[in-house]
């Protein structure tokens, strides 16, 4: 059997009186591109902060390809690059000897070649030898992605990478670290950005109040938690909310989850009155499966 | 995926090391050459005012008497603010995270603040006797006293910022530690007079100073006499920051501060 790219077992933390992580189980295989979602508060960043060592639990086991990070902390460490959600830098120094140092800590001289190629692939290569101080948010957001790749870990954590990152960067960074995941690294991305998760990400975990309240496939929780929409425009809506129908702008919704749902809506509909002018069938969404999952948990 | 590298020992260390060290020298000018400036001021008031007047050790004139005393105190405030400084910017600005992320350990950690911080003190303490050179000729009678006193008030002061860093959550927590124990401490350990010249009952209490004993040793390297017995203040300074290191890197393995 493979060993899981990262293993978390009854993981707990307590600040206070507030229970950060209440039980954390969780195994991530290698080569996944892997979601963590929640709101704020859930425990996601203490959950990543106790995986690299920021913070310590209080009980539980964490590995990271199969090395304890509190036993093996410095194997464990090699293996996981970890991309900070605060935009964090060093304003003494360029772009090349941050990427220098940061290569240094994790023991590792005459890194040049591999710091040219991450330059390259981050769109960084121009900007090598200009000070950290004067660089942009979005440039700086790239170096925090490149630091986290100098020393070539197989697992990548990005913790709310594209917080406050324009289009164009954000699309650059989603090729860069699909090219990533595609070359074997196993990626374990959080975001509020809950498109972005359903469109990258194979599996999700879904945390609220330090436990994992939702965790499958992308495509089985789109299929079995959120039911499809009928979403139609009337000529007196208000028969249609007696029926049952959610306000959305202009449109009303029903949920519905086979097709044969639809006729028995529209045949109501046409019971009562509505007078629909336009019919349109939304396809389900990871936010209202978010939305749906934080209700019940 | 491309392989992991194979990672060298000591490398860490040696990173962290110049890192700390192109830290300060790219701001050189505010971090050495204002220290020594400062040092040089106080040369000039002083000898201006007093040289005619003091004698120390029966013939040292009072400015070559002052110039160990500027040199260690300048080296020993330098190597505090430079360890101190660096860990609270950098815990201030959270970029020591990157310091957290990789494997280093934290004997390694230590290490590296603490020599570059001696380093930033010894290159003060250099800049200082050369300027002085202008004015006073200083012998050096002892070298290897004068070296050892110098690398072991540095580690010792250098050990104190890496508490004061770790410690303090905010800079002006941090300049009360510089201002209300570091500075105070300095300037009552004889830096401008010898204790011989106090009164029988502040010569005891400066015996419990142990910035007394670091200058005190430091000022023998260069005359050949002292207020103490060298090896006493070697013993004193010595077991001080072995005291101090112990509490230190108990700080730093239990994460103190550092690791929540």
């Amino acid at each position: 059997m493979t060993t899981p790219a990262i293993r978390v077992a009854t993981l707990t933390k307590r600040y206070g009186n507030l229970q950060a992580l209440a039980g954390i189980d969780l195994e991530i295989g290698q080569g996944e591109f892997f979601g963590l979602l929640g709101p704020n508060g859930a425990g996601k960043t203490t959950l990543i902060s106790a995986l690299a060592g920021l913070i310590r639990a209080d009980s539980g086991k964490l590995e990271i390809m199969g090395r304890d990070v509190v036993a093996n902390y410095r194997d464990a460490r090699r293996r996981l690059g970890v991309v900070p959600q605060e935009l964090v830098f060093d304003p003494f120094f360029t772009v090349r000897e941050v990427l220098r140092f940061q290569s240094g800590y994790f023991g590792i001289r005459g890194n040049g070649a591999w710091i040219d190629e991450i330059l390259h692939g981050l769109d960084l290569a121009a900007r090598a030898d200009t000070n950290m101080r004067t660089l942009s948010g979005g440039m700086k957001r790239r170096v925090l992605v490149a630091q986290a790749l100098v020393h070539r870990p197989p697992v990548i954590v990005l913790d709310e990478p594209t917080a406050g990152v324009d289009v164009e960067l954000r699309q650059s960074l989603w090729r860069f670290v699909r090219q990533l995941n595609a070359d074997g690294h196993t990626v374990v991305l959080t975001t509020h950005y809950l498109e972005e998760a359903e469109a990258l990400c194979g599996r999700i975990a879904m945390m609220k109040a330090g436990r994992i309240v939702a965790l499958d496939t992308t495509a089985n929780l789109l299929s079995s938690t959120a039911a499809r929409r009928l979403k139609i425009r009337a000529e007196r809506p208000a028969a249609a909310l007696a029926l049952g129908a959610t306000a959305a702008g202009e449109w009303l919704e029903f949920s519905f989850d086979t097709p044969g749902d639809i006729e028995t809506l529209l045949a109501r509909l046409r019971e009562a009155g509505a007078g629909v002018l336009e019919i349109a069938i939304g396809e389900p969404d990871l936010e209202r499966v978010f939305v749906e999952v934080m209700r019940r948990a | 995926m491309p392989e992991p590298f194979h990672p060298s020992p000591f490398t860490g260390f040696l990173t962290l090391l110049h890192k700390e060290v192109l830290r300060f020298w790219k701001v050189g000018f505010q971090t050495v050459a204002a220290p020594v400036l400062n040092a040089l001021l106080f040369l000039l008031i002083f000898s201006r005012v007093l040289d005619r007047h003091i004698t120390v050790y029966g013939e040292v004139p009072y400015t070559a008497f002052l110039v160990p005393g500027l040199i260690m105190m300048s080296l020993l405030q330098n190597a505090f603010a430079n360890s101190s400084s660096s860990l609270i910017q950098s815990k201030i600005t959270g970029n020591i995270i990157f310091l957290l992320l990789p494997p280093l350990s934290y004997r390694a950690f230590y290490a590296a603040y603490i020599l570059a911080a001696v380093l930033r003190g010894l290159a003060v303490a250099v800049g200082v006797w050369l300027a002085s050179a202008i004015f006073i000729a200083t012998p050096l009678a002892h070298p290897v006293w004068a070296l050892a006193f110098a690398v072991l008030g540095g580690a010792l002061l250098a050990t104190f910022g890496v508490i004061a860093g770790i410690w303090a959550d905010k800079f002006d927590q941090l300049a009360a530690f510089q201002n209300f124990l570091v500075l105070p401490l300095t300037m009552l350990s004889g830096v401008f007079y010898s204790i011989q010249s106090l009164p029988p009952l502040w010569q005891q209490i400066s015996h419990i100073n142990p910035f007394f004993f670091m200058i005190d040793g430091f000022r023998y390297g260069f005359f050949g006499q002292s207020d103490a017995s060298p090896w006493l203040s070697l013993a004193v300074t010595s077991a001080s920051l072995a005291a101090l290191a112990a509490l230190t890197l108990a700080m730093l393995a239990k994460g103190y501060k550092l690791r929540g």
